[in-house]
C-alpha cells in the first residue's frame, strides 16, 4: 500500500460522503415537502370542512323535557302533577359486571329486592347506551354518598328526573291513568305518527286513562340546550337555550268530593258507576272498584305488584265503566218502551194481562216473568214501575229483532260512547246479521224474546246505559261523554273550555217520552221497584232496576241467592236521572254480585245524586238492606 | 471558584450554538404545547421541566465525550443489547400482546431502546475501523449486524420500531457509501416481493395491515385517533385558534395529546403558519446536522453526526405524517415536542453526540 494513494482515497471518499450528505438532504427536503403538502390540504384547502366537524364535535343538542300539564278536578283540586327528584340510573353496557356493580351500590345506598327485580326487568327491555333507574326518590343524603363514590363506579349516574304524583289515589285511578316509561311499543307508535322528535329527554309516556289519552295535550315540546361536550359527553358550558313548553293543563268535569261519595257508597262492594250531566255529557263521577295505585307504575313497577294487580281475581286493572260488558237485563226496559211506543206497536194506556209467563205462538216453552203469578193487568208505565218482563217478552216478539235492534241503536247501544278515554269496549246490540256472522247460525225467534228484557246476547257497558239514560233526561241528544271541561295553556294561563260533543238528536214525541220518564219516576215511588231508595229524597228521581245474569238459570228452575258463592251471584244495575223534571244528572251503577238494582245499586246512585243535588253528605252505611222486590 | 467556574465554561464550550438555540426554541414550543395539551396542569409543565433539565445534562455530557472514546463503547454495546434481545426473545414478559420488556430484577427494560443508540455506533465504529480497506465484505458484514437486532425486533413484534431501527442503520451504511445500484436493486426487490409477501399472510394479518394503513375503516378504534386529530389539525386554518384555544384538544377529543398526538394540538392551536415553522425548525436541526458531519474530521463523526441527524427528522417525519393521517400509527413521538423523559433523554443523547463531534476537532486516529 503506497503513501498517496490512501489519501487520494480519502478525498474521494470525502466526496462520495458530501454527494451522499446532499443526497440525503434532499430526500429530508421531499419529506418536508409532503408534509406541508398534508397539512396545507388539511389547514387551508380542507379548512372549511375540519372547522365545521370541530364545531360539531365539540357541540351537542342536549333536550331538555317539558313540564307535563297538570290534572285538576272541576275544583281545580290536583288529580296528578309533576315534581322532580333525583334518581340513580345505570348504563348497563358501561359497566363490566353488573352485578358486582349493583353489589357495589348496594353498600352504598339501600335498594330494595323489589327494586333490583324491576331493575332488571328494565335491563332486559333497554336499547344498547339506554340508561335504566334503579332507584328514584333518593334523598339529600343518598345523592351525597352516591356523589362522592362516583369515580369508583363510571357507569352509574344521578339524574334530575320530573316524575308524575297522583295523590287523589286509587279511586281516580281509572280516570286519571298512569304514565310509564316509554317502550318499544310506544316508540313505534310515536314514529308512525312523527311525534318521535317531541320525546326526546322524555323517559315516559301517558299508557292509561286521561295520561294516555289526553297525551297529546299533556306532553307538551322539549326546549333544547345547545352545550359545549368534551370528547367524554360531559357538558362544559351552555352556548344557547331554546326553553321547553310545557304540556296543557286539564280540567275535569268531575268533582273529587262526589267521586269519593260514589266510591263510599259501594261499601264493601265492587262494581261500576258513571254519573254525566245529561246536558253537556261530562263525566261528574267515574268509580271503578277496586282501583289501584298509580304511582307504583311512574318509575316501572316491580314485577311481584305486576303480578299481583295482573292475576287479581277482582280485576283491579280493568275499568269496568268502560271494559266491563255485562246483560243490561231490566235497565233496558226504558228504551224498549220508548221505541214500542215510537214504532207505534204500543200505546201508552195499552194493558196486558200477565199471568207470570209468556208463551210464542206454536211453542210451550214458557218465558217466566220474574214475578211467580205474574203482576196482573199492566200499562206501559206500570210495566217500568214493576219491571214487568212479560210486557216486554210480548212487546219484544211483536217488534222483531231487527227492529229492536235498530231502535235501540239509536241510544248508543252497541257502539262506543265516544268518551275521550282509550280502551272502550262497545259491548254488543245483537241481530240475526251479527249471529250469522259470529256464529253462522240463523235466528231463533226465542232469542228475540228474551233480548225484549235485556238478556241474551245483549252486552253493554255501565257507560253505554249511562248515556242512554242522558238521553231520556235530556229529550233525545246524544251526547259524547267527557271527562275534560277544559284545557288551560301554559303561557296564557287561560282556560279554553271543551265544546261538547253532539252525536245527533232523536226525535222522541214529547207525549211518548213523557210516558217513559213518568215510568221511570213510578219506580223510585212506593210500589216501584228501586221505592226505598228515593225515601224522602227532596227531588224526584227517574230511575230503572235491573240484574245481570252471572251464571245462568235452568229452565223452570228458580235463582236461589243463598245458595250461591257470592261470585256467582247476580250483578245490581240501576240507571237513573234527577231532578225528574228538570235533570242534572244522570247515571248508571253496576253493582258486582249486588243481585239487586234496587236495593244495592239505587242507594249508591241516591247518594250521589243527595251530594250533588242537595250537598248532603252520606251517612256512615250507606248500603242498606232495603226491602223492594224485583 | 473561579476555576471550577471556568472548568463549567469549558464544558459549555462543547455545545454547538445553532444547535443549542434550535433545540431551545423546540424545548419552548414543546413547553407551551404541553402546558395547553395539559390543560395547564403544573404537575404535567413541572415534569416536562424536569424531563428537559435532565435530558440538557445529558446533552452537555456527551457532548463533552470525545468521538474517539464513544466509539469504543459501539460494540460492548451492541454486544449488550443484541444478548438482551435474545433474552427477550426467550425470557421477555408479555405486555399488550408482544413480547418486547425485559425484567432486570430492579426494572423493566427494553433493550430495543439501547439498539437505537448502540446500532449506529456500532456500525460507525465497525466502519472507522476498516476505513482503509473498505470493501463489499464489510457491507455484507453490517448488513448481518444491522438484520439481527432488527429481526429479532420484529418478531417481538414491533413493528414500528424495527422500521425506526432498521433506518437508522440503512442511513449509516448510505453515509459509508452503500453502492446505488445496491439501494436500488434492495428496492425493486423489495417491491416485488411485497405481493408474494401479502400472499403468505395470514386473512387476520391482512386486515390488521389494512386497518393500519386505512384508519379511517374502523371509525371508533384505531381510526378514532387519526380522524379526531386531523379534524383537530385541519380545524386550525391558517393561522390557528390561539394557544389554548384549540377545542379539539381542551375538551378532550385528541387522544394522547400530549405525547405521540402533540402535532395535532400544535396544529390546531397555532395553524398552517405555525407548522410552516416547525418543520423549519427540524429541517434547520438536519441542515446543521449535515454540516457538521461534512466538516467532521473523522469517519465515525461523519456517519454518526450524519445518522443522528436523518432520524431525528425521521422520527419528525413519521410522527407528523401519522398524525395528520398519511402513515399508518405507529408510536413514535416528535422528537423534542413529545411529553416523555425518555424518549427526550434519547434525543438529547443524540445530539450531544453530533455536538461533540462538532467541537472535537482534532484527528483522533485509534
Amino acid at each position: 500500500m503506497s503513501f498517496v494513494a490512501p489519501l487520494k482515497n480519502l478525498d474521494r471518499e470525502l466526496a462520495r460522503f458530501h454527494g451522499r450528505l446532499k443526497a440525503g438532504g434532499a430526500l429530508v427536503g421531499l419529506l418536508a415537502i409532503a408534509l406541508l403538502a398534508r397539512t396545507y390540504h388539511l389547514q387551508i384547502g380542507q379548512h372549511d370542512l375540519y372547522s365545521q366537524r370541530a364545531e360539531s364535535n365539540r357541540i351537542s343538542l342536549i333536550p331538555t323535557a317539558p313540564n307535563r300539564g297538570v290534572i285538576l278536578d272541576r275544583k281545580d283540586r290536583v288529580l296528578a302533577e309533576n315534581y322532580s327528584a333525583y334518581t340513580l340510573e345505570l348504563t348497563p353496557t358501561q359497566s363490566h359486571d353488573l352485578d358486582a356493580t349493583l353489589a357495589e351500590i348496594s353498600k352504598l345506598i339501600e335498594i330494595t329486592p323489589g327494586q333490583l327485580r324491576r331493575f332488571r326487568r328494565l335491563v332486559a327491555e333497554s336499547h344498547e347506551f339506554e340508561t335504566v333507574p334503579l332507584k328514584s326518590r333518593l334523598t339529600d343524603e343518598e345523592v351525597a354518598i352516591l356523589a362522592t363514590n362516583r369515580y369508583r363506579l363510571p357507569e352509574m349516574e344521578v339524574k334530575a328526573r320530573l316524575f308524575r304524583n297522583y295523590q287523589a289515589g286509587p279511586g281516580m285511578a281509572h280516570v286519571v291513568g298512569f304514565i310509564g316509561r316509554i317502550n318499544d311499543r310506544d316508540l313505534a307508535r310515536l314514529r308512525e305518527s312523527g311525534r318521535e322528535e317531541s320525546y326526546h329527554g322524555t323517559a315516559h309516556i301517558g299508557k292509561t286513562g286521561l295520561e294516555q289519552s289526553y297525551e297529546n295535550v299533556l306532553h307538551g315540546r322539549p326546549g333544547f340546550e345547545q352545550v359545549e361536550i368534551d370528547a367524554a359527553g360531559r357538558a362544559v358550558r351552555i352556548l344557547s337555550r331554546i326553553p321547553p313548553v310545557s304540556g296543557k293543563d286539564l280540567r275535569l268535569y268531575l268533582d273529587l268530593d262526589l267521586q269519593a261519595v260514589a266510591e263510599q257508597a259501594f261499601g264493601d262492594y265492587l262494581g261500576g258507576l258513571v254519573a254525566l250531566d245529561p246536558n253537556t255529557g261530562g263525566v261528574l263521577a267515574l268509580v271503578s272498584k277496586p282501583g289501584f295505585d298509580p304511582n307504583l307504575f311512574v318509575d316501572g313497577i316491580d314485577p311481584d305488584a305486576w303480578k299481583f294487580l295482573n292475576e287479581s281475581p277482582e280485576r283491579p286493572m280493568v275499568n269496568r265503566v268502560l271494559r266491563g260488558i255485562y246483560p243490561p237485563g231490566s235497565t233496558i226496559k226504558p228504551f224498549m218502551a220508548m221505541a214500542g211506543l215510537e214504532l207505534k206497536l204500543r200505546k201508552p194506556s195499552d194493558s196486558i194481562a200477565d199471568p207470570g209467563y209468556f208463551t210464542l205462538p206454536n211453542s210451550s216453552h214458557q218465558y217466566r216473568d220474574w214475578k211467580r203469578g205474574g203482576h196482573g193487568s199492566v200499562d206501559l208505565r206500570r210495566s217500568i214501575a214493576q219491571s214487568c218482563d212479560v210486557y216486554y217478552y210480548r212487546l219484544a216478539a211483536d217488534m222483531g229483532i231487527d227492529r229492536m235492534h235498530d231502535y235501540l241503536a239509536k241510544f248508543g247501544l252497541g257502539e262506543k260512547s265516544g268518551i275521550d278515554l282509550d280502551g272502550e269496549s262497545s259491548g254488543l246490540l245483537p241481530s240475526p246479521d251479527w249471529k250469522q256472522r259470529r256464529w253462522k247460525q240463523a235466528w231463533y225467534p226465542g232469542e228475540t224474546v228474551i233480548a225484549g228484557i235485556g238478556q241474551g246476547y245483549h252486552l253493554t257497558t255501565p257507560l253505554q246505559l249511562a248515556t242512554a239514560t242522558a238521553m231520556l233526561a235530556n229529550g233525545g241528544r246524544r251526547v259524547e261523554p267527557r271527562l275534560v271541561e277544559a284545557v288551560r295553556d301554559p303561557l296564557t294561563r287561560v282556560w279554553q273550555p271543551q265544546q261538547p260533543v253532539v252525536h245527533g238528536q232523536v226525535a222522541f214525541s214529547p207525549a211518548n217520552l213523557a210516558v217513559v220518564r213518568q215510568g221511570m219516576i213510578d219506580v223510585m215511588r212506593p210500589g216501584g221497584t228501586a221505592s226505598a231508595a228515593a225515601a224522602g229524597a227532596p227531588y224526584a228521581i227517574a230511575g230503572k232496576t235491573g240484574t245481570a245474569q252471572v251464571v245462568g238459570i235452568k229452565q223452570g228452575a228458580r235463582y236461589d241467592a243463598s245458595r250461591l258463592a257470592r261470585q256467582y251471584r247476580d250483578h245490581a244495575l240501576f240507571i237513573a236521572y234527577a231532578p225528574a223534571e228538570d235533570p242534572k244528572i244522570a247515571i248508571a251503577v253496576m253493582v258486582e254480585n249486588g243481585e239487586h238494582g234496587g236495593s244495592t245499586a239505587a242507594p249508591i246512585a241516591r247518594a250521589v245524586f243527595d251530594y250533588y243535588l242537595a250537598g248532603k253528605r252520606p251517612a256512615e252505611k250507606t248500603v242498606e238492606a232495603v226491602d223492594a222486590a224485583e | 471558584m473561579p476555576q471550577s467556574s471556568n472548568w463549567f465554561m469549558r464544558r459549555l464550550g462543547h455545545l454547538d450554538g445553532i444547535l443549542l438555540t434550535l433545540v431551545l426554541l423546540l424545548l419552548g414550543i414543546s413547553l407551551a404545547v404541553v402546558a395547553s395539551a395539559s390543560g395547564q396542569s403544573s404537575a404535567r409543565i413541572s415534569g416536562h421541566l424536569v424531563n428537559i433539565g435532565l435530558a440538557l445534562g445529558v446533552m452537555v455530557v456527551m457532548a463533552n465525550v470525545p468521538p474517539h472514546i464513544l466509539s469504543k463503547v459501539g460494540l460492548p454495546l451492541y454486544v449488550t443489547g443484541v444478548v438482551m434481545l435474545i433474552g427477550v426473545a426467550l425470557f421477555g414478559e408479555i405486555r399488550n400482546g408482544s413480547r418486547r420488556w425485559l425484567n432486570l430484577g430492579f426494572m423493566a427494560f427494553q433493550p430495543s431502546e439501547l439498539l437505537k443508540l448502540a446500532l449506529p455506533l456500532m456500525l460507525a465504529w465497525y466502519f472507522q475501523h476498516n476505513e482503509a480497506v473498505l470493501r463489499t465484505k464489510h457491507f455484507l458484514v453490517s448488513g448481518v449486524l444491522l438484520l439481527l437486532p432488527f429481526l429479532l425486533i420484529l418478531r417481538q413484534p414491533d413493528l414500528g420500531t424495527a422500521m425506526m431501527l432498521g433506518a437508522s442503520g440503512f442511513y449509516l451504511l448510505f453515509f459509508a457509501g452503500l453502492p446505488w445500484k445496491v439501494i436500488f436493486g434492495g428496492a425493486a426487490l423489495g417491491a416485488a416481493s411485497l405481493p408474494v409477501a401479502w400472499g403468505l399472510l395470514h386473512d387476520y394479518q391482512q386486515r390488521r395491515v389494512l386497518t393500519l394503513l386505512d384508519p379511517t375503516s374502523d371509525p371508533l378504534g384505531a381510526g378514532y385517533h387519526i380522524i379526531q386529530s386531523t379534524i383537530a389539525i385541519g380545524s386550525g386554518g391558517l393561522f390557528g385558534k390561539g394557544w389554548t384555544q384549540g377545542t379539539q384538544n381542551q375538551l378532550d377529543f385528541v387522544p394522547e395529546r400530549t405525547t405521540d398526538f402533540i402535532f395535532a394540538v400544535f396544529g390546531e392551536e397555532f395553524g398552517y403558519v405555525g407548522v410552516i415553522f416547525l418543520v423549519a425548525l427540524y429541517l434547520a436541526i438536519v441542515a446543521r446536522g449535515l454540516t457538521i458531519a461534512a466538516r467532521a474530521p473523522t469517519l465515525f463523526g461523519r456517519l454518526m453526526a450524519a445518522t443522528i441527524s436523518l432520524n431525528v427528522f425521521t422520527y419528525a417525519f413519521v410522527n407528523m405524517g401519522m398524525v395528520s393521517g398519511i402513515l399508518p400509527v405507529v408510536g413514535v413521538p416528535l422528537p423534542l415536542m413529545s411529553y416523555g423523559g425518555t424518549a427526550l433523554i434519547t434525543l438529547l443523547l443524540g445530539v450531544g453526540i453530533v455536538m461533540s463531534v462538532a467541537t472535537h476537532r482534532q484527528l483522533n486516529k485509534t
